[in-house]
């Protein structure tokens, strides 16, 4: 009654007054809270871009007076952690070359994992999948010990095999259940019309809902390399010395303690370790929220 | 769920009408396509989190004891554990750091959120700006947030410059507030995402219940506080289980910006079992993580339950 009552109403919905004080309030709190979020950006840009002089006498707030790229040139090729000095080039590849493989062997075990679960169940693996989600809220800390003895034993430890082992095992959780929820969300007279057609296991995985799940694997691809370009913990370990990622670097960098702290370098190579992270956020935009609610959310 | 696992067995039974197959090789693609997974569960999430149980009842030093009955010590590691004012600070530690991150994150995120569903303009530029932090790694918030807050470069000096000479903020450095510090970190890290699931979350309330309640002349203050916060109850409990959870976890973060000090202030539970596991008494490591599973169970299973409970019936 009342919802017919709202539609025949004369004045229908109420246009919203541009200059009301509310929606000023609005503005005003939107925009304040947009400061505070790009302030650490702002500081990170700026210092990066200052001398080393400027920055021990300027404040952190301020433009810089004279711009340079030293400090960057400084963080991609010979910053220093204790006495080597080899820059950030080569663990910007380390990086990559861990990535690369974690996010493809990840993404195609959380891909049939799904698939299985959402169309071939059997007794146990709603139980299976039920532990491997409760399994992923505990703290890595907990399982890291034995699967370092696992790894040795397996003759990779500090190695890249190592880490991205560990990647795909601790991926499994969050892009099952991704690709679970969006096999389950596909009409299921799909699958039925292609078992009548003969299609097996693998025939319908790779014919009817492989070329349906682009959308999906987009947003599995920007999760994955996201996650795992910004870890530290399983780098820091697994990864051994020689092959350590971006973000073990940096930390290494900023926190050795030897000679003068340059915050210019620090800065730029933060940027520079941020930068692959931060442009696939910019570019992919609402995928990014999709695949973070996606992982974030319940099944 | 059960509506989707319905044709699915009646074609499995309708495939299967001319020979019916031994129980174990039903659906035995299925079955191997699995198999990496449920090795994970077993071999992973259930063996190496039994392993790190057993092997804390032990004494073992730098390497885990290859004679466990001689080495078997019972829960004196525990003991030791409890009795240890650097575990104890690390605890307190992580009490304050949550409560405080998880207290803002969450009023800050539903507050943005509110603002944010107010069919506001540049809505896209808005929530790029509050949930890029969170694509960044926690070792580049750590060390931005160590920067800016440095008190001999950051926001003291820069508001001493400005001619309040006797403006302190210090917390970095400071034993008693550099948890706090970790805080500002942590929320300005969390609060796009936290942001980001609650207005998921309203967007998801039917807009008749707006309709209705403006017919109703209720203000819409009043609305948000009767109507709609209960109504969004499974989301603030998803948030906090996986912020809760999270917060357990950090290390990071502490490792980036603090390093755990200055001295031994600003300890958390994950770098105690860092560092006692990897640097000087596996066991006592192994214990302190063996609490941190049970410390995550508490949070997590009653969740659990909740969730998955529910859909069977």
């Amino acid at each position: 009654m009342s919802s017919t009552a709202l539609a025949i109403d004369p004045t229908g919905p109420r246009p919203i007054r541009r200059f009301a004080p509310s929606r000023i309030f609005i503005y005003a709190v939107l925009i304040i809270s947009a400061i505070y979020f790009l302030i650490p950006l702002y500081i990170m840009i700026s210092t990066s871009l200052k001398g080393l002089e400027e920055v021990r006498l300027g404040n952190i707030f301020s433009l810089p007076m004279h711009i340079t790229f030293d400090a960057w040139d400084k963080a991609w090729n010979k910053a220093c952690t204790g006495l080597e000095c080899l820059g950030m080039h080569t663990n910007f590849w380390n990086s990559v070359k861990i990535t690369v493989p974690s996010v493809i062997v990840s993404i195609a075990i959380g891909a049939v994992n799904g698939y299985a679960l959402a169309n071939w169940r059997f007794k146990g693996s709603e139980f299976f999948f039920i532990i491997l989600l409760v399994g992923s809220f505990v703290p890595y800390q907990v399982m890291i010990y034995p699967l370092v003895l696992l790894t040795s034993k397996m003759g990779i430890y500090s190695t890249l095999w190592a880490v991205i082992m560990i990647h795909s095992i601790f991926g499994m959780p969050v892009l099952t259940l991704l690709f679970r929820n969006y096999f389950a969300s596909l009409p299921a007279e799909l699958f039925k019309a292609a078992r009548v057609d003969g299609a097996g296991f693998w025939g319908v995985f790779f014919k009817i809902m492989l070329p349906m799940s682009l959308p999906i694997f987009t947003v599995a691809l920007i999760l994955q390399v996201t996650g795992i370009w910004n870890d530290f913990l399983f780098g820091v370990i697994f990864a051994g010395p020689t092959n350590y990622p971006m973000t073990v670097k940096l930390n290494n960098i900023v926190n050795s303690i030897q000679g003068v702290r340059e915050y210019n370098v620090n800065m730029a190579a933060t940027i520079l370790t941020g930068l692959v992270p931060l442009t696939i956020y910019f570019v992919s935009g609402r995928l990014f929220v999709r695949g973070i609610a996606a992982g974030a959310v319940k099944g | 769920m059960s509506a989707t696992a319905q044709p699915i067995s009646n074609v499995a039974t309708a495939s299967a009408i001319t020979k019916p197959p031994l129980k174990i090789f039903r659906n035995l693609q299925s079955k191997i396509a699995l198999t990496p997974m449920m090795a994970t569960v077993i071999v992973v999430f259930i063996g190496c989190s039994i392993w790190t149980i057993v092997y804390s009842l032990t004494s073992s030093r730098i390497l885990p004891t290859s004679n466990f009955a001689k080495d078997f010590v019972g829960i004196d590691q525990y003991t030791r554990l409890f009795t240890s004012s650097r575990w104890q600070l690390s605890v307190r530690n992580l009490f304050v750091f949550s409560i405080f991150s998880l207290a803002f994150t969450f009023v800050l995120g539903f507050l943005l959120a509110v603002f944010m569903d107010q069919k506001i303009r540049f809505e896209n530029t808005f929530r790029t700006i509050f949930l890029y932090p969170f694509a960044l790694s926690f070792i580049i918030t750590g060390i931005v947030w160590a920067w800016a807050l440095n008190p001999a470069f950051g926001l003291q000096k820069s508001v001493r410059d400005l001619g309040w000479t006797n403006f302190t903020f210090d917390w970095i450095a400071n034993r008693q507030m550099v948890v706090y510090s970790l805080v500002i970190a942590a929320v300005w890290q969390g609060t796009g995402l936290m942001m980001a699931l609650m207005l998921a979350g309203l967007r998801g309330i039917d807009d008749e219940i707006w309709k209705a309640s403006r017919v109703d002349g209720i203000p819409k203050w009043r609305t948000y506080w009767s109507i709609i916060i209960p109504m969004m109850r499974p989301v603030f409990i998803t948030a906090l289980v996986l912020f809760a959870a999270g917060a357990v976890r950090t290390y990071d973060l502490v490792v980036a910006m603090t390093g755990g000090g200055p001295g031994l202030s600003s300890q958390f539970p994950t770098v105690y079992v860092y560092e006692f596991m990897f640097v000087s008494n596996l066991a006592q490591g192994l214990a302190a993580s063996s609490v941190l599973l049970a410390a995550v169970a508490i949070i997590v299973i009653p969740w659990a339950f909740y969730e998955f409970g529910q859909k069977k019936s």
